[in-house]
């Protein structure tokens, strides 16, 4: 695989050029027949994603956005419109093993060790034996687990398991990250520790994330841009550009994804008690409940 | 004492306390019950307490350790069980392995095509409605006129086959529904890695299927030894322990003690029988963990 290496957006030239696009979707619609009817899932969705960047979908239950993922994962088919993902369809970039995902469950397989799990995807492409095992103690080191790699699954924790997922979406090298409420079932410090993790992580890979949560700090902490949505039909209500710190200013997706990957990785615990922290999670809040803005300026979606 | 060596001599210990129960009732009903049984009206609802109905225990187990007949050249009565045990069994083995091959293979077909399920589900269900007695004969006398090149059909072959009849029915159940039990999450999780039909079947729906299996394939076992004695009988096959359950019963006015002989043996094959694949358990104990935290 040629995924190139944008470390911490080092290998990009900042404002040159426009930094490819990881997931583009075009006026998708996705209506479920049930047997209640047919359901809205989402209606006349545009969104751009560029590459190394970390975007959140927030929004109240049944405002589509694990849909949306799953659409992007290619687990499902839109109705209407279109995706593309690195510019192929759904399809060829899951054959292509261009994201790596991660559930709300950890998803291991109970019968395989914490080793074994993160190989797994490996294994199915045709990995060697030695390569896999040089990719998964790295992998393991990464997320903290390796002295771990001989348990089993039942022996870790909740948070434990949830970062063998994460290293498992990661096996790869994927250039996009899908992750659908991965600290969603964690305690609250368990969870804080696991997005400064995820910051790092999504730092030193490069990858763009696209994030489902429907936590607002979370959101607020982690991405670079926050989409807000809205249900019945799932509709995008709002996105707003997260700028926090000193390197807000730089901070435009469309144009900065080094600066933003830098933004990145310059975020601290310290940023929880920052003053522009508490001012985006506002934004956001407003954002979700329709709300009049009173401070910060507001994104527009860029296509 | 460590809990775990606790719970296992608890679990000898209760299995000890069946057995024992079991002599005591046995011995305690003969003693103090009349001679002639238990009778309301003309219906005897319990057994003569004789020796000829009811032998004392210890002559049952003593009669093995004796010859099978008077001749001087006869064999003790236990070692003539153990070899017609061996036989059924083998028999057993046969017809079991051919159970798994076909349950097994029908849940694949059932659990790739819904509509093989609905389709060949109520059959198999079907199946065992038939009573073992009326084709027994007629798979033997099919069996006899089957005659491919230099392989010739054999009378323990048709005994196998109905054997087989009744243990692959349990196995194709549990295996289908072993099959169908990865959570959706599992399945998506293949998928997002682009694996197929057998990459997914391989590692996930087989290794997911085990904790279904096992019971599954004990039942067949437990199955294939009642098809293979029943079968042995109904065939009339010579050599297995159907054949001396029948041989003895008749000798029983003469020898009530002998006739117990085969019982036992037919109950220690199905014990060793459902013990072989407890075995299969605990080689593949790490199949059936589960993700729950501990």
């Amino acid at each position: 695989m040629s995924a190139p290496e944008t470390t911490t957006g080092a290998t990009t030239v900042p404002g040159a050029v426009a930094p490819a696009t990881a997931v583009q979707v075009t006026g998708v619609d996705k209506v479920f027949e049930t047997q209640g009817g047919r359901v809205h899932a989402l209606e006349g969705i545009d969104l751009t994603i560029a590459a190394g960047e970390f975007v959140s979908l927030i929004g109240p239950s049944g405002c589509g956005k694990s849909t949306l993922m799953r659409l992007i994962a290619d687990l499902d088919g839109p109705t209407t419109g279109s995706i593309a993902v690195f510019g192929k369809t759904p399809t060829q970039a899951r054959l292509d093993q261009e994201y790596g995902i991660a559930f709300q469950q950890a998803g291991l397989l109970p019968w395989r060790t914490v080793a074994a799990n993160v190989a797994l995807p490996l294994e199915l492409h045709g990995v060697a034996p030695t390569a896999r095992r040089t990719k998964v103690d790295e992998l393991l080191e990464m997320v903290g687990l390796a002295e771990f790699a001989d348990r089993y699954p039942d022996q870790l924790s909740g948070g434990m398991q949830q970062r063998v997922a994460i290293a498992r979406s990661l096996a790869e090298q994927p250039r996009l990250l899908l992750m659908d409420e991965p600290f969603g079932a964690l305690d609250e410090m368990t969870r804080e520790k696991m997005q400064a993790d995820l910051v790092r992580i999504a730092g030193e890979t490069g990858a763009a994330v696209v994030f489902v949560t429907h936590s607002i700090p979370e959101a607020v902490f982690l991405s670079d841009r926050v989409v807000v949505m809205s249900p019945r039909p799932g509709r995008i209500r709002e996105i707003v550009p997260m700028r926090l710190g000193g390197t807000a200013a730089a901070a435009d997706a469309a144009t900065g994804v080094a600066a933003t990957a830098a933004a990145r990785t310059a975020r601290t615990e310290g940023l929880r008690e920052d003053r522009s922290f508490f001012e985006m999670v506002t934004a956001v809040r407003e954002a979700l409940h329709g709300a009049p803005v009173a401070m910060g300026a507001r994104g527009v979606e860029t296509r | 004492m460590t809990p775990r060596a606790a719970r296992r001599t608890a679990v000898v210990g209760w299995g000890i306390a069946g057995v024992v129960l079991l002599v005591v009732l046995w011995e305690g009903y003969k003693l103090l019950a009349p001679a002639d049984g238990v009778l309301i009206g003309e219906t005897r609802v319990l057994p003569r307490t004789t020796d000829l109905a009811m032998p004392h225990v210890w002559d049952m187990f003593g009669r093995l350790a004796e010859p099978v007949t008077r001749s001087p050249s006869a064999q003790p009565l236990w070692s003539v069980i153990l070899l017609g045990a061996l036989t059924t069994l083998g028999i057993a083995a046969a017809g079991w392995l051919v159970g798994v091959v076909v349950g097994v293979g029908l849940a694949l077909v059932m659990q790739r095509w819904r509509l093989a399920e609905w389709g060949l589900l109520p059959w198999i269900v079907l199946s065992q409605t038939v009573p073992l007695i009326a084709f027994a004969p007629i798979v033997k006398s099919w069996g006899s006129r089957v005659e491919i090149g230099s392989f010739e059909w054999q009378d323990w072959m048709s005994v196998a086959l109905i054997a087989s009849y009744l243990a692959f029915f349990p196995i194709a159940i549990g295996a289908l529904k072993g099959l169908q039990s990865p959570d959706r999450i599992h399945e998506e999780l293949m998928r997002s890695y682009a694996a197929g039909y057998w990459a997914t079947l391989v590692k996930l729906r087989f290794p997911a299927a085990v904790p279904y299996l096992l019971p599954a394939l004990r039942l067949g076992a437990a199955n294939a030894v009642i098809g293979a004695v029943v079968a042995e009988v109904s065939t009339g096959l010579q050599g297995g322990i159907g054949r001396l359950l029948i041989q003895f019963a008749g000798q029983a006015s003469g020898d009530p003690a002998k006739a117990w002989g085969p019982i036992f043996g037919a109950v220690v094959l199905g014990l060793v029988a459902a013990g072989s694949v407890a075995l299969l358990g605990v080689i593949l104990k790490n199949y059936r963990r589960t993700e729950e935290a501990a």
